[in-house]
């Protein structure tokens, strides 16, 4: 607490507490415009056509003609829906995106709550979108959005196991769950990040293909978490039309966009910290004050968005036992094979 | 709506409810107005039946007051992704009930256009799917080059769908002095993107997955039911209009039938009716290749033979041709009169459509879809 900028230039208070609210919330609004803006034109870059070109100079103004646009349409809710629960449910979903900013550290000096159990914290409220999920596909009282949260909730919980063991890995690594200091062990330099095996002496060569596995993995399971191609079966638009947001118009509609987006930052936000060094400069202590930290760390997480947004741009969708195969069969026992693997390197070294 | 019933599966006898839904005619993959009733186990489909008829424009019946040149422009409606091939059988229907040789020239160029449709279709065909399982890159990759092929019969024929252009006795217009350099333009770039795809989406793991061993339609199934086509050609059928019936100039042209082997999964699966239409589109390249070669620089008229006044003899034919899609025929009965007696088409996609019922059962929802996208139909054909 000490430690963060908000605290020395406000004291304990309410401006404190509405700031940490305010400050990621504002930076979320602000991603969410500039990754949608992302979206259009990574996928107009990758397939060979202009995106859109007329809001605003080369079309910058895009995201927020289409938050105008939703902003003005009806909000329709079906007769036969089950109404708390259907408008409840984009809340919920969007609950739990923004919930994990609670104890993202953005820099040395930022981060809202610092908590000891930072990792499991913002694992716990990741698995908030299955809620969220499963009320708005039940509620819709529509077959198509049932079916789409069915998928999504078998889907979520299978992967959250293979990330629970990626980030198990990390906790043993790095013998806290504290994020703070996940990340000053990373200090240093790229080359002790925990992609390649942490800080430590030369032998740690022989655990860098666990980490490298681990970091796979956990980015395979946090493309499953968010719901992007090749694992976007709950929305799978060619085959259940739009999944559990079939019957959501306006802006509850965009609720569930928002998440879906917020969610995206999360993932490569938590992947960021536990193996890219979080907000460490990749060059030890060049470039590493607070502000530049911000820069690292959001620069880090942006481009694993980045690398999710390619993906879906250039992969087929899996099928829903196939989905299962990958994560019970493969992630799952390799992931489990690398915990025992780190655990006893952490226990020796 | 639903209904319970004890269903024998492999882990004993369960209590399972079924849930019937319906998709479409508005839903993003049933490639136009189909609906299809599908009743689901969880996710596995038990039954599907087909609704057809959202696109009824009473074809057959509307053609008996029309003249026969009148006929043409309706053909062209029937599959529209394909309209050059529709308007063949008919116009060599007609020209055998009247007696009309067509010369050579001509024909290159009917065969020549029907074959760069053929690529445009089989293009369509390997889009869609390649949507169908989520791949959308590909799709947009396809549709830039088939711009290409819809430009040129823009300056053949004025259209860029509804051509109208093979008449009864010729062509409407003769083709552009640029005709044959556009031709080999075309050739080029789709070999090059046929490549790109082979490379992005055929050759994906996922999409391996997703389409070996689904919907596997077996020769004998394929030929019971009467499926033509790519569809027939998948399963391992060598049968082929061009090669076994020769029409127009196909006899002197050399090209190879494709026909599925089973690669990846089992002979007569999705990726086998796919990668047959992928190929089919280099055997088309072939085919223009061997034709522009030898086409001839000086133009001819083309509407020499046309008739003034289309009244053939009393008579009747079947008149059949290799679309992309099948086979097409029309069957053609004439009075003596202007108008025909009677006409009726044996459309390619109502066929291929009927074994889908058969084939699906057993599979998930998410392969219906493929399955569906497989047969490759257009609802414009089905309902006409």
């Amino acid at each position: 607490m000490e430690q963060n900028f908000v605290y020395k230039l406000f004291g304990d208070g309410i401006i404190m507490y509405s700031l940490f609210v305010i400050i990621p919330l504002t930076f979320l609004l602000i991603y969410a415009l500039i990754a949608i803006l992302g979206e259009l034109k990574i996928a107009s870059w990758v397939q060979d056509r202009l995106g859109p070109m007329r809001t605003g100079w080369k079309g910058v103004l895009q995201p927020l003609a289409e938050v105008l646009k939703l902003m003005q349409k009806e909000d329709i809710v079906p007769d036969a829906a089950n109404k708390p629960l259907f408008n409840l449910a984009p809340y919920v979903m969007f609950t739990g995106a923004f919930a994990a900013f609670a104890a993202i550290p953005f820099t040395m000096n930022f981060v809202p709550a610092h908590l000891n159990i930072g990792l499991f914290y913002i694992f716990a409220v990741g698995a908030f979108a299955v809620i969220g999920i499963v009320m708005g596909g039940w509620a819709s009282n529509n077959k198509y959005s049932l079916l789409g949260a069915m998928r999504g909730v078998s889907q979520m919980v299978s992967y959250e196991i293979p990330i629970a063991l990626a980030i198990l890995s990390i906790a043993a690594l790095a013998g806290s769950l504290d994020l703070q200091e996940i990340i000053n062990q990373q200090s240093g330099g790229f080359w002790n990040w925990n992609i390649l095996g942490g800080n430590g002496s030369l032998w740690k060569v022989l655990v860098i293909p666990f980490t490298l596995a681990l970091f796979i993995i956990h980015f395979v399971g946090g493309l499953a978490e968010t719901n992007r191609i090749p694992f976007d079966i709950p929305e799978g638009e060619s085959e259940i039309v739009a999944g559990y947001h079939t019957e959501y118009s306006g802006m509850k509609f965009a609720m569930f966009f928002f998440a879906e987006y917020a969610n995206m930052f999360t993932v490569s936000a938590l992947i960021t910290i536990c193996f890219l060094g979080g907000w460490q400069s990749p060059f030890g202590d060049f470039l590493n004050q607070p502000l530049m930290q911000a820069v690292w760390f959001i620069g880090k997480s942006c481009f694993l968005v980045f690398v999710q947004i390619w993906l879906r741009w250039t992969l087929p969708r899996l099928r829903v036992d196939q989905l299962m195969y990958v994560s019970w069969k493969v992630m799952t026992p390799i992931a489990f094979f690398c915990f025992i693997a780190i655990s006893v390197w952490s226990m020796l070294r | 709506m639903t209904e319970k019933r004890i269903i024998d599966v492999d882990y004993g006898k369960v209590e399972t409810e079924r849930m019937r839904i319906n998709m479409g005619p508005q839903h993003p993959s049933t490639h136009g107005v189909l609906r299809l009733e599908v009743e689901l186990d969880g996710e596995i489909v038990t039954e599907v039946v087909p609704h057809i008829g959202y696109l009824h424009r009473c074809f057959e019946k509307s053609c008996e007051k029309m003249s026969y040149p009148q006929v043409i422009p309706y053909i062209d409606r029937m599959d529209y992704i394909s309209s050059m091939n529709n308007e063949l059988p008919f116009v060599m229907g007609m020209e055998k009930l009247l007696g009309i040789n067509i010369p050579e020239r001509i024909d290159m160029i009917r065969v020549a256009l029907c074959e760069l449709n053929r690529i445009a279709n089989h293009q369509i065909a390997v889009a869609t799917f390649g949507l169908d399982c989520g791949a959308f890159t590909p799709f947009l990759y396809l549709f830039r080059d088939r711009e290409m092929i819809l430009n040129l019969f823009e300056a053949v024929s004025g259209g860029r769908l509804l051509y109208n252009y093979f008449w009864i006795g010729g062509l409407m217009n003769d083709v552009p002095p640029s005709f044959k350099e556009n031709c080999l333009d075309i050739i080029k770039t789709v070999r090059v993107t046929n490549e790109e795809v082979m490379r992005l989406l055929i050759g994906n793991k996922i999409f391996e997955e997703r389409t070996a061993n689904v919907g596997i339609l077996p020769a004998d199934v394929a030929v019971n039911f009467g499926v033509s086509g790519p569809v027939l050609r998948g399963s391992g059928v060598d049968y082929d209009i061009r090669r076994s019936e020769p029409y127009s100039m196909y006899d002197k042209l050399d090209f190879d039938v494709i026909i599925g082997k089973g690669e990846i999964g089992t002979l007569g699966d999705c990726f086998d009716r796919n990668i047959v239409r992928m190929r089919e589109m280099e055997e088309s390249c072939k085919i223009i290749e061997q034709i522009i070669s030898v086409f001839p620089d000086e133009s001819s008229d083309v509407r020499a033979l046309v008739p003034r006044r289309v009244k053939p003899p009393k008579g009747e034919i079947y008149s059949k041709a290799e679309n992309p899609k099948g086979e097409l025929g029309f069957y053609i009965v004439s009075d003596g009169s202007v108008n025909p007696y009677r006409m009726r088409s044996r459309a390619t996609s109502f066929v291929n459509l009927s074994v889908l019922p058969e084939i699906s059962k057993g599979y998930m929802i998410a392969d219906l879809i493929m399955i569906l996208g497989s047969l490759d139909i257009v609802l414009g054909e089905i309902d006409r």
